[in-house]
C-alpha cells in the first residue's frame, strides 16, 4: 500500500510539470497584456506602459519566465497579482471560504437528492416514481446553470422580490439573523448548482444500482428472507457505490475551483469569479496559481478515489 | 461677433460695467450657450459664482443619511491611485484619497484640497506659463489624525516619478518640477510655457497619498506597502474593509474638512456581475442606490425606468465612436512594413472617395436604432467641453449624392456593381472589435455602401486582441492593417491637448515605435502639425480654443476621420439620490456632496 502510494505520488510529479508547462505556454501565447486598459488612455504615455511591462518581467522570453515562476513556486512563493499587486495566495485564501461553502453545500444537496432518489428509482424500475425521477433528471441536466440561474433570479428576486440576487460578504446582522440573511442569498446559487449536479448523479446512481440489483448475491439474500431494506442498504448500495464514489471524488476539485458562470451571475466572490476576472485581465500569476492548484487537486482526488475503491471492494488490490 | 468684440465685452465684465448675467444673455443672443459663456469668463479670470459648476448641497448636518450602496459591474482590485489601471480602481481609491482639484462636468476646475484654483488674477499662474502655484487648504487632516501639508504633495511627485515604483501616473509627474514654497504652498514648474497646467495633482491622477505611511515604500518595494489595500486618505469616508475584486466598505469621517459633509453614515461599493442585472438592482428592486457605466441597450433602460424607482443619468464627455479611413496602404509592404507611412492608399488618396464614404453612414439610424440616448450623432471629432466645439461641421447621409460624386470622379461600376478606376476597386476591409452595437453599425454602413457601388468586407476582432499592444499580433487597432476601422476613443481631461495629439505626424504609429505612437489613423497634415505646435505655446485661452476648433475642422473635413456618435457615460440611480457626476472626472470624484432627498 505504502509502495503503491509512493509510486503514484512520484508519477504525479512529471504530470504536474507537464501541466504547468502547457498552462504557462498557452497563457504566454494568448494575446493581450494586463495593461490593456492603459493602452486606450491617452493620459498614459506608451513608454510608461512599456516600463510597467518590463518591471513585471513580461518582456522576457517564455522559458525564462517559466523558470522563474517554477523556482518561486517550489520555494512556496506564489507570486504577485499583476492587477491587485498583492500575493496570489492571499487573494485565493480570501475567496476560498465562500467558494467552499457555496459549492460544498451544493454538492451535499446534490448527494442528498441523487442517492435516495437514484436508489429508490432503481429498486422500482419503470414505476411511476422512476419515470418522473428520470424525466426530471433529464430536464435538470439539460438546462445549463446560467439559464436556470437567470430564471430563478427573474422569479424569486424580480417578480416575487423574496430573495436578493447580489451576494454580499458583509452582512451586518449577527447571530441567527446573519445565518438567515446568508441562507437567503446563498439558497439560489446552491440550488442551481445542486439540482444540476444532483440530476446528473441521480442517473448514475440509478444505473449503478440497477446493475447490482440483478446480481446473484442479491437474489441469494432475498432467498435467505432478509428484509428488503437491509438488502438494499447492505448488499446493493455498498456495491453500487463504487463507480459513484469515483464520480463524486473527481467532482471534489470543483469545490475548490468554484463555479465560473454561476458565481458571475450571482456576484459571489469565489474562486471561479477570480479566475474569470484574471483571465479577462491577463493576470498570469493568478491564473497560473488557480489552475495549477486545480490540477494538483484533480490528481490528488484521483488517488483518493482509487484508494476508496479498495476500501469498498476488497477484491481490488494495489500493486 | 469676432474675437475683438468678445474681448471687449469680457473686459467690460472685468471692469464691472457689464454684469455677468448681461454677458451671458448677450452671448446667448449670438448663439453661444450659457455654459460656454461662463467658461469664457472663467478662463479670463472672472470666477463664476461658486455653486455654478457643482449642484447645491442641502443637508445641514453631518451624517444621518444611512447607507449608500453603489454597484460596479467591474470590481476594483487595488486602492493605490498611483498603481490602479482603469477607471474602476481610480474610482475606488478616490473614495479615500483626494486631489488638489477635480473637474466639474462643465469643464471647470473645482478646488478640493486646494484653497483656491490658481488663476492669473490670484497670482497662481505665472504670466509666462512656466509655473503654477497651488495654495493648499489649511486644517486638513488624514484619517489617522496627522496633518496634511505641502510635504505630502512633494512626496507624491517624488513617488510617482520614481521609475522603481513603476507608477501608472508617472507620465504626469516625470516632466515637471515641484517646489515647496511653504507648508501650505507648492509650485509646479514646467520646462516650457504650458497652457494646460492642470494635470499633476488634479483629478484621478492627482489623488494624494500620505507621506508618513508611504515613505518607507517609495521604491521597488512599493507594492509591499500595507496601505495599498488599507488606504488612509483625507476624504469624507474612512476605510472599513476591502476584498479585491469584490467589495469595498467605508464609513463617515467625523473630521472631514468641509462642513456638514458627508451625508451618508456608511458606504459600500460592490463589484462584479454584469451591467443588465446591475441596472435591475437599482431601477427595479432598488437594492442599490447607484450603478456605474450602464452599457445596456437603451430599450432595456427605458423599460426599467418605467418602474418609476430609478432613473438613467447621461453625462456627456468627449468620448466618441468614429471611423478612420486609412491614408496608407495596408495590403502592400513598403520596406517590410504594412500600412507604412511611405505608402498611399490606392483608393482613399482620392478625396472624392473619402467624401462619398462620409456621406454613406446614416448617423441618425445609429442614434435611433442602435445607441439610443447613449450615442447622439455628431459631426465633430472634438465635442466637449463646449468652448472647444466647432460650429462649422455638418453631417449628411445621402446615397444619391455619394453616387453622384463617385460618378463625377470617374469611378465606374463594374459588372458586379462595384466601382473601379485604373484597376483599383472600391472594396474595403472594415475592422472593429467584437461588440454588438459595432457589428450592427458595420452592417448599416455596408448596406448603404453597397448601394453606392462600394463593397465593405466586415471584420471583427475580439476586444482583448484588438485593443492590445501585442507587437506580434497583426489584428491590433494600433497596427491598422485594414482599409478602415472603427472604435471609441476617450478624452480623459477637460482639455483637448492630449486628445488632439492623436493626429500629429510625429505620433504616427509605425514599426519604428513598435506601433505605440498615438496617431493610429496615420493622418498627416502640415497645417495640423503647425497649429498643434502653436496651441502648445498659446497661453490665451480664447485663441487656444480657436486653434483646437481649427484642428477639429482639419481632420473632419479631410474625411479620413468620420465621427459617428458621441458616447456619453450612462449610469443608473434611485430617484431620490442627489449625486454629483462629471464627464471629466471619476464617478466618485465628489462623493462628499452626495445626499438623499427624503
Amino acid at each position: 500500500m505504502t509502495n503503491y502510494l509512493a509510486r503514484r505520488l512520484l508519477i504525479a510529479i512529471p504530470s504536474l510539470l507537464g501541466i504547468s508547462v502547457i498552462l504557462f505556454t498557452i497563457l504566454a501565447l494568448a494575446p493581450g497584456d494586463p495593461f490593456e486598459e492603459l493602452a486606450t488612455n491617452p493620459a498614459i504615455p506608451p513608454d510608461v506602459r512599456a516600463h510597467l511591462r518590463a518591471s513585471l518581467g513580461l518582456d522576457d522570453p517564455i522559458h525564462l519566465r517559466y523558470w522563474s515562476w517554477l523556482t518561486a513556486m517550489l520555494r512556496g512563493e506564489w507570486g504577485y497579482s499583476f492587477i491587485s499587486r498583492i500575493p496570489v495566495d492571499q487573494l485565493i485564501l480570501q475567496r476560498l471560504p465562500t467558494t467552499i461553502a457555496v459549492i460544498g453545500l451544493a454538492q451535499i444537496v446534490a448527494l442528498c437528492i441523487a442517492l435516495p432518489v437514484g436508489v429508490y428509482a432503481a429498486t422500482r424500475p419503470y414505476s411511476v416514481f422512476d419515470q418522473v425521477a428520470n424525466t426530471l433528471a433529464f430536464i435538470g441536466f439539460s438546462l445549463p446553470t446560467f439559464f436556470t440561474g437567470l430564471l430563478l433570479i427573474l422569479l424569486f428576486s424580480i417578480h416575487l422580490d423574496w430573495l436578493p440576487f447580489v451576494f454580499r460578504t458583509d452582512i451586518e446582522a449577527t447571530g441567527w439573523r446573519w445565518w438567515w440573511e446568508m441562507l437567503r442569498q446563498t439558497i439560489m446559487p446552491i440550488m442551481v448548482l445542486g439540482l444540476f449536479q444532483g440530476a446528473a448523479w441521480t442517473r448514475y446512481v440509478r444505473a449503478a444500482t440497477l446493475d447490482v440489483i440483478r446480481l446473484d448475491h442479491v437474489t441469494t439474500a432475498r432467498a435467505k428472507g432478509l428484509p428488503e431494506s437491509r438488502i438494499t442498504i447492505l448488499h446493493v448500495v455498498r456495491n453500487a457505490m463504487i463507480p459513484v464514489v469515483t464520480l463524486v471524488a473527481l467532482q471534489m476539485p470543483a469545490v475548490f475551483g468554484g463555479a465560473i458562470v454561476t458565481e458571475q451571475i450571482f456576484r459571489i466572490p469565489g474562486i471561479g469569479s477570480l479566475l474569470v476576472t484574471s483571465i479577462l485581465s491577463n493576470d498570469t500569476p493568478v491564473i497560473m496559481a488557480v489552475t495549477f492548484v486545480f490540477a494538483i487537486l484533480v490528481i490528488f482526488f484521483n488517488l483518493v478515489a482509487d484508494i476508496l475503491y479498495g476500501w469498498l471492494d476488497p477484491r481490488i488490490s494495489y500493486r | 461677433m469676432n474675437e475683438d468684440d468678445l474681448r471687449q465685452m469680457i473686459g467690460r465684465v472685468q471692469r464691472g460695467s457689464l454684469s455677468r448675467r448681461g454677458f451671458v444673455k448677450r452671448m446667448a443672443a449670438v448663439g453661444l450657450t450659457a455654459p460656454m459663456a461662463t467658461q469664457l469668463l472663467a478662463l479670463s479670470g472672472i470666477s463664476p459664482a461658486s455653486a455654478q459648476s457643482v449642484p447645491t448641497y442641502a443637508p445641514s448636518r453631518r451624517g444621518g443619511g444611512g447607507a449608500l450602496k453603489i454597484l460596479y459591474w467591474q470590481a476594483s482590485t487595488l486602492l493605490n491611485p498611483h498603481f490602479g489601471s482603469g477607471t474602476t480602481n481610480a474610482d475606488a481609491s478616490r473614495v479615500f484619497y483626494e486631489p488638489l482639484a477635480g473637474w466639474a462636468t462643465d469643464g471647470t476646475l473645482h478646488p478640493i484640497l486646494a484653497a483656491e484654483i490658481p488663476s492669473t488674477d490670484n497670482g497662481g499662474l505665472s504670466p509666462d506659463g512656466r509655473s503654477v502655484t497651488w495654495k493648499l487648504k489649511r486644517g486638513v487632516k488624514w484619517h489617522d489624525g496627522q496633518d496634511f501639508s505641502a510635504d505630502d504633495v512633494i512626496f507624491n511627485w517624488e513617488y510617482a516619478k520614481n521609475p522603481a515604483v513603476a507608477a501608472v501616473s508617472s507620465g504626469s509627474y516625470r516632466d515637471v518640477n515641484v517646489v515647496k514654497v511653504d507648508d501650505h504652498t507648492v509650485r509646479v514648474e514646467f520646462n516650457q510655457p504650458t497652457p494646460f497646467w492642470a494635470d499633476a495633482f488634479v483629478a484621478a491622477i492627482g489623488q494624494l497619498i500620505p507621506k508618513h505611511l508611504f515613505k518607507d515604500y517609495a521604491g521597488a518595494n512599493a507594492r509591499d506597502a500595507p496601505t495599498n489595500l488599507r488606504p488612509v486618505g483625507t476624504s469624507a469616508y474612512k476605510f472599513v474593509s476591502f476584498a479585491p475584486g469584490d467589495n469595498l466598505r467605508a464609513e463617515l469621517n467625523p473630521n472631514y474638512h468641509l462642513d456638514n459633509r458627508p451625508y451618508f453614515d456608511t458606504l459600500e461599493i460592490k463589484g462584479g456581475g454584469d451591467a443588465v442585472s446591475a441596472a435591475r438592482a437599482v431601477m427595479q428592486t432598488a437594492d442599490f442606490d447607484y450603478a456605474w457605466n450602464m452599457q445596456v441597450e437603451d430599450e432595456i433602460l427605458k423599460r426599467l425606468e418605467a418602474n418609476g424607482r430609478g432613473k438613467v443619468n447621461i453625462v456627456e464627455g468627449g468620448s466618441i465612436e468614429f471611423v478612420q479611413l486609412n491614408p496608407t496602404d495596408p495590403h502592400r509592404e513598403v520596406e517590410g512594413e504594412r500600412a507604412s507611412i511611405k505608402s498611399e492608399h490606392p483608393a482613399f488618396r482620392d478625396p472624392k472617395v473619402r467624401e462619398a464614404m462620409a456621406l454613406l453612414i446614416d448617423r441618425n439610424a445609429l442614434e435611433q436604432f442602435i445607441y439610443g440616448r447613449g450615442g447622439p450623432a455628431t459631426a465633430n471629432f472634438l465635442n466637449n467641453p463646449p468652448r472647444f466645439t466647432s460650429p462649422n461641421m455638418r453631417w449628411e447621409f445621402s446615397i444619391a449624392k455619394a453616387n453622384e460624386i463617385l460618378d463625377a470622379a470617374g469611378w465606374v461600376r463594374g459588372r458586379d456593381g462595384i466601382r473601379a478606376k485604373d484597376g483599383v476597386r472600391l472594396r474595403f476591409i472594415y475592422q472593429t472589435s467584437v461588440n454588438a452595437p459595432r457589428q450592427r453599425t458595420q452592417a448599416v454602413y455596408k448596406q448603404a455602401a453597397q448601394r453606392a457601388g462600394i463593397d465593405l468586407e466586415l471584420k471583427s476582432v475580439t476586444a482583448s486582441v484588438f485593443f492590445s499592444s501585442d507587437v506580434a499580433n497583426p489584428d491590433t487597432y494600433t497596427k491598422f492593417f485594414a482599409d478602415m476601422q472603427m472604435y471609441t476613443t476617450t478624452m480623459p481631461q477637460a482639455d483637448p491637448e492630449r486628445f488632439m495629439n492623436q493626429y500629429v505626424s510625429w505620433e504616427v504609429s509605425s514599426k519604428a515605435n513598435n506601433w505605440q505612437g498615438r496617431n493610429i489613423s496615420r493622418f498627416r497634415s502640415e497645417e495640423y502639425d503647425r497649429i498643434f505646435r502653436e496651441s502648445q505655446g498659446e497661453l490665451d485661452p480664447v485663441k487656444r480654443a480657436a486653434l483646437f476648433i481649427r484642428m477639429n475642422d482639419i481632420v473632419v473635413s479631410s474625411n479620413h476621420i468620420i465621427p459617428l456618435v458621441k458616447r456619453p457615460t450612462v449610469s443608473a440611480s434611485l430617484n431620490n439620490l442627489r449625486h454629483v457626476l462629471s464627464a471629466w472626472d471619476g464617478t466618485t470624484w465628489l462623493l462628499s456632496d452626495w445626499w438623499r432627498e427624503t
